[in-house]
């Protein structure tokens, strides 16, 4: 069954193609099923290929498939190669999963929408090149799929097209990944002309020969690439395109912007881990980055008005974790947060949808409220998912990932204790901005009225993601809680394991728990306590003019986008208008002079036989002494 | 000594056929210096193959000849047709392609 592996990136694949060459013909119901049955057949395929990669699973540790040669000129071949091992299994099997899922969504959330065909074939083709990202062997594979997933995400951004502000946020996250993808790219060239390789385990035994750790190619390569990563997975400094990437359908911000192609930075650096770990600097830059944005993020999603704006913020803060767990060096908790985030903001975004399609298209959570008793199967799972994304201890997946990350951050020898408060002041921030908005969306007074719980398509993602995202957290558990460790073996012979700092003491690792829940619960009570109408505490801080301040500045995402808007776009369309003409004095330069030459020039064509006949005789003339000399 | 007078009456005879060309405005009258030219060079042709006792000087002046009544022929259809449409057979008063 592994032999089907080129199967599960095709399906998607073929189902875009046939949605993209004769969508228009098919009826809406047909559409439904070709787009969610590619998906949904490779979600099946993946589960075969998962069967007969865990026969053999700890003495043969990957599979790999070559298909054809992509490029084959001399000194470098390219191959569209697959490689299969625990980690890439592992992102394939939630891409496909949860993308299935998502597809399921939409197939009800979008049935009224004009475009239905074309939505289907823009995520068919998503899904296509982020599993061909994940299971590239080779780096310029990978960055194909890269690439592939950017173009999906500004087509499906701005997949209501009619709207132009919608548009501008496509363009935006177009160019500002683009930057990150830029220095990727350098970083690919750099690598191969010095490693003469791109293969990806080749080129990471390789440079660890060459380079030593802490050596000057290591860090600039490992840099491009977590410029590169950074870009993709909204971090500082080029977090700004992703609250403006909600102008895109709702499943969209689930799939794309939550679950998977935004993870694509966390993959990176977990796949090219060999080559960060030479590079220390880089890898403590990683774990800063990570800090930074997820306690900004944390912030900003505090006071956002717009339901689908506050997930978004919060998707970065929790990205933000799993940075700050890989560059502590616990990969493997960077990856099982990835996992369990994925099913609970995939579930908190389309519950939001849920939320959205029954309120007519209202976003806005001010104006939502008491939809407690109207939807109910919506308020569980949303209340489940914001239970999972604070971390509500032992019940939830959320508290075992994020647990995790917290004690290799308190444990790590990359680590300071700092950095651990940091992110504890997270944790909390995680419960305050959760339970804000579900105390805002489901609780108070009704100011609207519902149209009435989603359809069946609807209510079975929310409802499957809802006990996974309960669920899913018991594949490692901590030693103080039981022990039971499935996910860590897993990864581990992928990813190297993480060692305890010396002079840690490993029962200070409940006294850790404790204060992470406790973080957790009182950021939920707090929010209950500050958001709840009856208590009326925020509005009064809000009206104070330094709460509104520090309310507006955070709710502009602490003021990037003025800052890059003044910086960069101001100064550049100031350049390319006003100074065009100094820059054009170069071209008028050449057209002067073309047309001064052609005017003596012409002055030679007297129309005169005799003068052309006295031109060519001297001509002659003077040739001729040319040659006698 | 043959090849060397032959010579410097070719060359006598091109620069009198050169100073024609450029000195006469009558266009029947350059076209007899371009033959006078065109004879020039046949001469030295026949100066060379002379003096190397080789036949491809008087190949050329075949050649030559031919060249010269195929140009006439054309050159003074051309000069009919300036003379139907100009009349005048003054070479500067057809400058039309002045630039």
């Amino acid at each position: 069954m592994l032999k089907l592996l080129w199967l599960i990136p095709v399906l998607p694949l073929a189902g875009f193609l046939v949605l993209a060459l004769c969508g228009g013909r098919l009826s809406r119901r047909q559409v439904a099923w070709v787009g969610c049955g590619s998906v949904g057949t490779a979600a099946v395929t993946t589960a075969l290929v998962s069967v007969d990669f865990f026969q053999g699973f700890p003495d043969r540790a990957f599979y790999q498939q070559t298909l054809w040669n992509w490029i084959d000129t001399s000194g470098m071949t390219v191959g569209v190669s697959w490689y299969l091992d625990a980690l890439s299994l592992l992102m394939v099997a939630v891409i496909t999963g949860i993308g299935f899922l998502i597809h399921l969504y939409s197939v009800e959330y979008l049935s009224g929408d004009d475009g239905y065909s074309r939505f289907f074939a823009y995520m068919n083709l998503f899904v296509a090149a982020m599993l061909t990202l994940v299971l590239a062997d080779n780096l310029l594979l990978l960055y194909l799929g890269w690439e592939g997933v950017g173009l999906c995400s500004y087509l499906l951004i701005g997949f209501w097209y009619r709207e132009p502000e919608y548009g501008t946020a496509a363009q935006k996250a177009f160019i500002v990944t683009r930057i990150g993808d830029t220095a990727f790219a350098i970083g690919l060239f750099i690598l191969f002309t010095q490693l003469h390789s791109l293969s990806i385990q080749q080129v990471q035994t390789l440079a660890a020969e060459a380079w030593p750790i802490g050596s000057t190619r290591a860090v600039i390569v490992a840099a491009l690439l977590l410029i590169g990563a950074v870009g993709k997975s909204a971090q500082l400094p080029l977090q700004v395109w992703l609250p403006d990437a909600m102008a895109g359908p709702t499943p969209v911000s689930a799939l794309i912007h939550a679950a998977t192609m935004v993870t694509a930075g966390v993959y990176l650096i977990a796949r090219m881990h060999q080559l960060v770990a030479l590079a220390p600097l880089v890898q403590e830059t990683v774990a800063v980055i990570g800090l930074l944005t997820l306690l900004l993020a944390a912030c900003s999603a505090l006071v956002q008005r717009d339901i689908k704006r506050v997930l978004a913020y919060s998707t970065m803060s929790q990205i933000g974790y799993m940075f700050l767990a890989l560059g502590v060096g616990a990969w493997s908790a960077a990856l099982f947060h990835f996992l369990t985030h994925s099913c609970f903001k995939a579930l908190l975004f389309l519950a939001a949808g849920s939320v959205i399609h029954s309120l007519h298209h209202e976003q806005d959570i001010f104006r939502m409220g008491g939809l407690r008793r109207q939807l109910p199967v919506t308020f569980w799972t949303f209340l489940i998912g914001a239970a999972a994304m604070s971390g509500v201890p032992l019940i939830t997946a959320g508290f075992y990932s994020k647990d995790w990350i917290l004690w290799s951050v308190w444990s790590s020898p990359l680590s300071h204790h700092w950095i651990w408060f940091g992110a504890l002041l997270g944790t909390l921030l995680t419960g305050l901005y959760s339970f804000r908005l579900v105390i805002r969306v489901f609780f108070g007074e009704a100011h609207t009225l519902a149209s009435g719980e989603p359809g069946f398509a609807m209510r079975v993602p929310l409802v499957v993601l809802a006990l996974f995202a309960l669920t899913i957290g018991f594949l490692e558990v901590p030693h103080t809680l039981g022990h039971l460790s499935l996910f860590s073996p897993y990864l581990s012979h992928v990813l190297p394991t993480l060692e305890i700092r010396a002079g840690i003491d490993e029962s200070s690792e409940t006294l850790e728990q404790i204060a992470v829940t406790c973080s957790a619960l009182l950021g939920i009570g707090l929010a209950a306590v500050l958001f709840l109408p009856r208590f009326n505490f925020i509005e009064r801080c809000a009206d104070m003019p330094a709460g509104h301040a520090l309310a507006t500045w955070w709710q502009n995402g602490w003021g990037f986008d003025r800052l890059y808007d003044r910086l960069i776009v101001r100064p550049w369309l100031h350049l390319t208008r006003d100074s065009g003409e100094i820059l054009d004095h170069g071209s008028k330069l050449l057209v002067i002079g073309a047309e001064s030459c052609h005017a003596w020039l012409s002055h030679t064509q007297t129309g005169h036989v005799r003068w052309y006949a006295a031109t060519v005789a001297v001509g002659t003339l003077v040739l001729l002494g040319l040659f006698a000399l | 000594m043959l090849t060397t007078h032959a010579l410097m009456l070719a060359i006598l005879l091109f620069g009198l056929g050169l100073v024609g060309l450029l000195s006469r405005r009558n266009i029947l009258y350059m076209l007899l210096s371009l033959e006078i030219m065109l004879n020039a060079a046949s001469l030295a042709f026949i100066a060379g193959g002379a003096r190397w006792g080789q036949v491809d000087g008087e190949v050329m002046f075949l050649f030559i000849l031919t060249l010269a009544a195929a140009e006439v022929s054309v050159a003074l259809g051309i000069v009919l047709q300036l003379s139907y449409r100009f009349h005048t057979l003054d070479a500067d008063a057809f400058s039309e392609m002045k630039g």
